[in-house]
């Protein structure tokens, strides 16, 4: 950056900082930042400002890593990014309004303003660019997490296996449960499977589809489905949907349905005396 | 009192945006489990058809009153390939998705009126609704 401009805004620095801490008051609320304490937020304003600051003194065109450190750190105690982002806006404004006052000649204004435009976009791009690869980074690891609850099988007793589902059926996961379905039982050497519907919210054509066909698939293989879970308002509707599910035995509830799979791999279950 | 909504479907997600806000407002209008899960379901099939035969469209689920009878309308609009032939889609077991091929005549069953509009390469307009009782 120009030596003159950055001389300029050292001398001046105590009326761009009232003028900035003045502005970053103002939209405080916007941040949603009312319930951190007056001391707190003009703390962290004061680094802010002295971190902005500091790009100007090492005349650097990307974050310090003190910059990053700050930006990560606030957006883990949960700060909008638009916090800071704003900060630099606001400190260009005033700035450049600083610049125009000491009465520069027209080209010089304009050159100083692309200057600074040069300057403090990179620094907010690179800060913006940072931010959503985190969330990225989050959403990501999520979904793995989500993939590995989505279809778990679980074998119960010898022979006998048990995936519960719960919540939405997509397509995504629908492959899963078949994946999951066949390679468990030839696992477990499972003779019966429950798959327990009772935590989904929705059985659409889609899903009966799904499960139809996870069933039959698992009958291929030399076991035998058993649907449980199926709640009164489930059923009325898949009775309106048409849908025919009666090559494979239902049941209401895990418990009877584990009754009829304990019979059908010749046990039961009794009381002891 | 006005309770309206209306959910935009370009992916699978968006169905299941669609069917929970159909189901508040199933609940906020008084319908019964049983009808608030007719009324879901209904509206997964729709979105599902949007999502899977036009790309995208959207879900409109609003109320509606007829001579003092409350309702629930769904309006599932897109612009895509449109319906070729209207008494086929709507046969028990016809599909051109390898699906069960239940949904569309599955809808109508499912709510007490229903009506498609549907110019071919143009889009698709289906309204049906679910009288409170």
């Amino acid at each position: 950056m120009d030596k003159l401009v950055i001389q300029l805004l050292n001398e001046s620095r105590e009326r761009i900082y009232t003028r900035w801490m003045d502005e970053m008051e103002r939209v405080r609320d916007e941040h949603r930042l009312q319930s951190i304490t007056d001391a707190a937020y003009e703390e962290t304003n004061k680094e802010l400002f002295e971190i902005i600051y500091t790009h100007i003194e090492q005349n650097v065109h990307k974050p310090t890593d003190r910059m990053t450190q700050f930006a990560e750190h606030l957006m883990k105690i949960g700060w909008r990014l638009s916090y800071i982002t704003q900060g630099l806006q606001t400190f260009r404004r005033i700035i450049l309004a600083v610049l125009l006052d000491a009465n520069q000649s027209n080209d010089k204004v304009y050159s100083m303003y692309d200057e600074i435009d040069r300057w403090i976009d990179p620094i907010v791009n690179q800060l913006i660019n940072e931010s959503a690869k985190n969330w990225e980074n989050t959403v990501s690891i999520q979904k793995v997490a989500l993939q590995e609850l989505s279809a778990p099988l679980i074998p119960v007793f010898e022979n006998i296996s048990v995936m519960p589902l719960i919540g939405t059926i997509d397509t995504e996961r629908a492959k899963l449960i078949m994946e999951n379905l066949l390679t468990g039982v030839i696992k477990h050497r499972s003779q019966v499977v429950l798959i327990d519907i009772t935590g989904v919210p929705v059985v659409d054509t889609m899903v009966a589809h799904h499960i139809i066909q996870a069933a039959e698939a698992v009958r291929l293989v030399g076991a035998q489905c058993i649907l449980v879970g199926i709640r009164p308002e489930i059923a009325q509707t898949i009775v309106n949907l048409g849908i025919d599910l009666g090559q494979f035995p239902t049941k209401s509830t895990l418990f009877k349905g584990m009754k009829t799979a304990l019979e059908m791999t010749k046990r039961k279950m009794i009381e002891i005396e | 009192m006005n309770i309206q909504s209306c959910v935009e479907v370009r992916n699978e997600w968006d169905i299941v945006k669609a069917r929970q806000s159909g189901r508040n407002i199933a609940k906020e209008l008084g319908f019964g489990t049983v009808d608030q899960a007719r009324i879901t379901t209904a509206i997964s099939e729709l979105a599902r058809n949007i999502y899977l035969y036009a790309g995208n469209g959207a879900v409109a689920i609003e109320r509606v009153e007829n001579g003092g009878k409350f309702g629930l309308k769904i309006e599932a609009s897109d612009s895509g390939p449109g319906i070729k032939d209207i008494r086929k889609v709507m046969e028990d077991g016809f599909t051109t998705s390898g699906g069960l091929g239940a949904g569309l005549p599955g809808v109508k069953r499912l709510m007490d009126e229903f009506t498609i509009d549907s110019k071919e390469n143009e889009g698709t307009v289906i309204t049906s609704i679910k009288w409170l009782r």
